[in-house]
């Protein structure tokens, strides 16, 4: 039997770019996945429609360019087409669309207000000098502020000196951004409800928070600082759905010599003497390997999978306390032809990007009432789009993929567990929304698939259904994230590390966990990783 | 014209402490008060007889420098902490010594996951607390001073270990409600902490960052007791005037009922302040403890300040969120069925941490909650010269936006009603024994007290809004833009409450750097 150097515990795309990385730096990886197809929260399936369904992540941005090129994925099929348009339906039956060009994007907040218009300007300039400080701190371990190893100093000064660049003014007003709302925040630029809603939603994807909650100016930039081909800020479908960058990420790492496999859940990882030793399958099959890397978070790794009494009680009491919360379900749609929307003009390409239904501030921050009240919102924020637009291998000809990513749905139903019943009445709630603005749409399903957090955690074992594996709030961003001093990737049993998003920088499909976990095995290792060229700075 | 060597305008504590310490160190110094002398301090009639607070109703933050930079007379306080006891559903809980160094109501185990929270937050308290006493670093202009503030505060949480250092930097902006969840299962003491964290401010218990409101009421302290809070005999109005007698001793010139209409500037640098009268006073030196809103929007030529510092002005957040109520009743209420003795400081109506939530929805969108968390204080208890027969009681109602949609001539008498009804079921008789009630929403604390929006601590405390963004960037740090013209108010750093410190380190700065 082939003795492995390094075992992954799950196949989701931050697992696949760390087994990529040191694979390719000359370790030899096996990468274990319960499920029978790798891909975690970024998989591409039919489930019997006959339609290609991307099942959890839906576009892609945030996806480093630079582990597109470390680890050659275009050339093992990944290509990302971006798209353009989008657009919020007013109540009013009329809508905000929105281009990817600047100058299209003003002249539409100008059918609005033209002083909105106006504020687009320092707004989108504002936004852009949060990103460039922010953007390069995502591809770098979170230096400890208190551990003194001459490595964190230098890093700490690094950071302190890039904040030092700014002017005082800027200082101020970047402490500003990171504390505030994205409600207040907008509120300083915009007058115009729907243009405030459009610009908020940002700051609240995928977070138990709502809109006027301090905090989620911050989330906002998870969402801007993406980019496709050098295009700052782009947003694009992968072609065959987002399975195809775990799909890429899979083919290159098994060219490079690494192994996958499949249907083999983790029940335990083995310890000995306080250090890994290898895993134990559901099966009890023991694999053995001196290091070990979760993909799971940090709840599944440390409470499910490590045995207790291996880890310090302060350790685990963090990790009991990591808020998780799941705070949005997904509508998979299978569609016999393309929905009309009447208040769009015939061929719009707003129709060909994010759709939404969600025209004011206080609309969403209510759908946020409902879910701190333990229940799905009732006229719930829905981010709508219809990929195979652009995308026809992902449906037969005539037919189409819709995914709505639906927020807030609760991960647990005032208290109890979601039922069969309950799944469809939040189906219901989603799709007479949608149905408001598309007479029609209701005869064009033929097929859906529902899930809430009971599913995403089923299936893709994340915790609570929480889509980034741990709140993006600040008392768990950075050093912090997921537990404080224990931010660099290591865990307190030496040769167990973890690399999903729980851990710095977070959620989203961007591969930069996974990459800087890779760097930090290698530092351990003394190995010096070939391929990974260092991260560049694209504003 | 006349002329000083500083003016302050308002007398509230702010602008009495600064203009006593200025004083103090050789300055000829007046003070312009549009009404009168005391500010948010004041004891008011509710009925012929009955006497109450008429905002604030409470001590618990008075900075010990404060009371030895002014030399104030502290009779008023010379008392015991006043308990602290929380409502909610069944059996009160009572939590004596500074911020319930005891506890009575709860069980062992409860009573030691409070102690070790409290241990906790005080301690996180004692250090955040330095950052109060003095000028707060500013970006661009950090000086030996602040590197030596820093770095003494730094020590101060490594001496504590790398443990509760990580904690510190972890918990300084989360929530409190998350952290009462972890150390706490009583949901009536969880729903104090969430009450006490986000009294006054636009925040629920969930909201990122509202642990800090608890902080910086740890920050505080009362007769010498880090935590604890005493309700002042006469109630405000004697410390009000402990105050005024402060500064008159240093030789302060008061001039109350006397408005400012405006600040003169020439070039760049504020030179006097015109009366309503129409009376001119020149001086070096000005120092505003009014709204610094009201300072920048209303006082000084818009053509003296840039469109940047005007427009950092209209987004300052600062709406209220609290009404006041002052009772007159003809009968001591029995809440909770305690005795007096325990009703001698503040009763806190907080079911539990949803409670305090769910009362704050509303107020995001304009309306007031139906079922508040309410603060107690009966100021007359034991003073029978406050209330000769029966009673006062001065409440805080959270959540009562100042933005109230439907108006607050309507709204008043229907959140009246609302409170009324909760407090009969508390103490169960109340409501038949009310002989008058003077409920005072945001927009009538902002007319009665010249605070615009009706924010008691002249702008939310909240990160975006403290150190140097308080009140906004370009006017944090006591200097402004105007040469010549300080703020001192509850608007600048440290924030609000009666501490004085932000009068006190208004006036050590105009020291510093007007010779």
């Amino acid at each position: 039997m082939k003795q492995h150097d390094v075992i992954l515990i799950g196949g989701g795309h931050n697992g696949l770019v760390t087994a990529g990385y040191l694979q390719r730096a000359g370790l030899n990886v096996l990468v274990v996945e319960k499920n029978p197809w790798v891909g975690g929260a970024a998989t591409s399936r039919d489930t019997g429609t006959g339609v290609t369904f991307s099942n959890c992540s839906y576009v892609c941005s945030l996806f480093r360019p630079e582990i597109m090129r470390d680890l050659e994925l275009p050339k093992h099929g990944l290509q990302i087409i971006s798209y353009e348009g989008g657009a919020v339906f007013t109540r009013d039956g009329d809508y905000l669309a929105s281009y990817r060009d600047h100058d299209s994007h003003r002249r539409e907040f100008a059918r609005f207000s033209a002083r909105d218009a106006e504020a687009y300007e320092s707004y989108a300039r504002d936004v852009t000098r949060q990103c460039r400080f922010i953007q390069p701190l995502l591809m770098r371990t979170a230096p400890d502020p208190v551990s003194f190893k001459p490595r964190d100093i230098a890093e700490l000064l690094w950071i302190a000196r890039r904040f030092g660049n700014f002017s005082a003014e800027e200082m101020a007003a970047t402490v500003r951004f990171w504390t505030m709302s994205i409600a207040d925040f907008l509120e300083e630029y915009f007058e115009t409800d729907v243009i405030k809603a459009y610009l908020a939603l940002s700051g609240i994807i995928g977070t138990a928070l709502g809109p006027m909650s301090p905090g989620t100016a911050y989330v906002l930039l998870h969402h801007y600082m993406g980019e496709v081909d050098g295009s700052v800020g782009a947003w694009g479908y992968a072609r065959g759905g987002m399975g195809a960058v775990t799909q890429a990420l899979a083919a290159s790492f098994t060219a490079a010599g690494g192994t996958i496999r499949t249907d083999a859940g983790v029940a335990k990882v083995l310890t000995k003497g306080g250090r890994t030793r290898g895993v134990v399958l559901e099966t009890g099959e023991e694999i053995l390997a001196p290091r070990v890397v979760s993909n799971a978070d940090v709840k599944r790794t440390f409470l499910k999978l490590v045995d207790p009494a291996d880890l310090p009680d302060p350790f685990l009491h963090r990790v009991k306390h990591f808020k998780m919360r799941g705070s949005s379900g997904k509508l998979n749609i299978a569609l016999d032809g393309l929905p009309d929307f009447p208040a769009l003009p015939e061929g719009s390409r707003c129709a060909m990007g994010d759709m939404h239904f969600t025209d004011s501030v206080e609309r969403m921050e209510r759908g946020y009432d409902d879910w701190k009240a333990g229940r799905w919102s009732a006229d719930p924020f829905v981010d709508m789009m219809i990929p195979t637009q652009l995308d026809p291998t992902m449906a037969p000809p005539g037919q189409h993929f819709m995914s709505c990513f639906v927020q807030y749905c609760p991960p647990k139903l005032e208290g109890r567990d979601w039922t069969d019943a309950d799944r469809a009445a939040f189906a219901e709630t989603v799709v007479s929304q949608i149905a408001d603005y598309s007479p029609g749409f209701r005869d064009r399903i033929i097929g859906m698939e529902v899930r809430t957090p009971r599913e995403l955690e089923a299936e893709v074992g994340l915790t609570e259904g929480n889509i980034f594996q741990g709140e993006l709030t600040f008392d768990q961003l950075l050093f912090n994230r997921p537990v404080p001093g224990y931010a660099q990737y290591r865990s307190p049993i030496p040769g167990l590390y973890i690399c999903g998003s729980s851990t710095h920088p977070g959620g989203g499909v961007m591969g930069a966990p996974g990459r800087n976990a890779a760097a930090e095995i290698l530092r351990d290792l003394r190995m010096h990783p070939k391929e990974m060229r260092p991260a560049h700075d694209v504003l | 014209m006349t002329s000083c060597d500083a003016i302050v305008i308002g007398g509230g504590h702010n602008g009495l402490t600064a203009a006593t310490v200025l004083a103090k160190a050789g300055r000829r110094v007046m003070l312009f008060e549009a009404g009168a002398l005391g500010g948010t301090m004041a004891t008011v009639e509710v009925a012929p007889g009955y006497r109450s607070s008429a905002l604030s109703h409470l001590v618990n933050r008075l900075a010990p420098e404060v009371v030895a930079a002014t030399g104030l007379e502290m009779t008023c306080l010379a008392a015991p902490p006043a308990p602290t006891v929380v409502l909610g559903d069944g059996d009160p809980v009572i939590l004596r010594g500074g911020y319930g160094a005891r506890l009575e109501g709860v069980g062992a185990e409860e009573a030691l996951a409070f102690a070790s929270l409290r241990a906790k937050l005080m301690g996180q308290a004692a250090i955040l607390g330095r950052m109060l006493g003095h000028r707060p670093p500013m970006p661009g202009d950090f000086g030996l001073g602040d590197a030596w503030h820093l770095g003494l505060t730094g020590l101060a949480v490594l001496r504590k270990g790398r443990a509760e250092a990580r904690d510190l930097m972890r918990m300084i902006l989360t929530n409190v409600a998350d952290v009462a969840d972890e150390y706490l299962t009583d949901d009536r003491l969880k729903g104090l902490l969430s009450f006490d964290a986000t009294l006054g401010a636009h925040l629920g218990p969930r909201s990122p960052g509202s642990l800090l409101g608890l902080h910086y009421r740890l920050t505080g302290s009362a007769g010498g007791v880090a935590g604890g809070q005493i309700v002042p005999r006469g109630g405000m109005g004697t410390l009000a005037a402990a105050f005024v007698s402060a500064a008159e001793r240093a030789g302060v010139e008061l001039r109350p009922g006397t408005r400012v209409a405006r600040i003169e500037a020439v070039q760049g640098r504020a030179t006097a302040v015109t009366l309503a009268g129409g009376e001119v006073v020149s001086a070096p030196v000005i120092v505003s403890a009014i709204h610094p809103g009201t300072t920048f929007l209303r006082l000084v030529d818009p053509a003296e300040i840039d469109t940047g510092l005007t427009r950092a002005f209209r987004r300052h957040r600062s709406k209220g969120n609290v009404a006041k109520l002052n009772l007159a009743l003809n009968h001591i209420p029995a809440f909770g069925g305690l005795a007096e003795a325990d009703l001698a400081g503040r009763i806190v109506i907080a079911r539990s941490t949803d409670h305090v939530e769910s009362a704050f929805n509303p107020a995001k969108y304009g309306a007031f909650s139906p079922d508040p968390a309410i603060e107690v204080v009966l100021p007359s208890l034991g003073q029978p010269e406050m209330a000769a027969k029966g009673c006062t009681l001065s409440a805080l109602i959270q959540f009562a936006p100042y933005d109230l949609k439907e108006g607050w001539a309507g709204g008043a008498p229907r959140l009246l009603d609302t409170v009324l009804d909760i407090l009969d079921r508390h103490a169960p008789g109340l409501r038949a024994g009310v002989i008058a009630a003077d409920l005072l929403p945001p927009t009538e604390i902002e007319a009665r007290c010249g605070l615009p929006g009706g924010h008691w601590h002249h702008g939310e405390m909240t990160p975006d809004q403290l150190l140097f963004n308080r009140p906004v960037h370009a006017a944090a740090g006591y200097a402004t833009p105007l040469d010549g013209l300080f703020l001192a108010s509850a608007g600048s750093h440290p924030g609000g409450g009666i501490s004085g410190l932000p009068g006190l380190n208004a006036a050590r700065h105009v020291l510093e750097v007007a010779r």
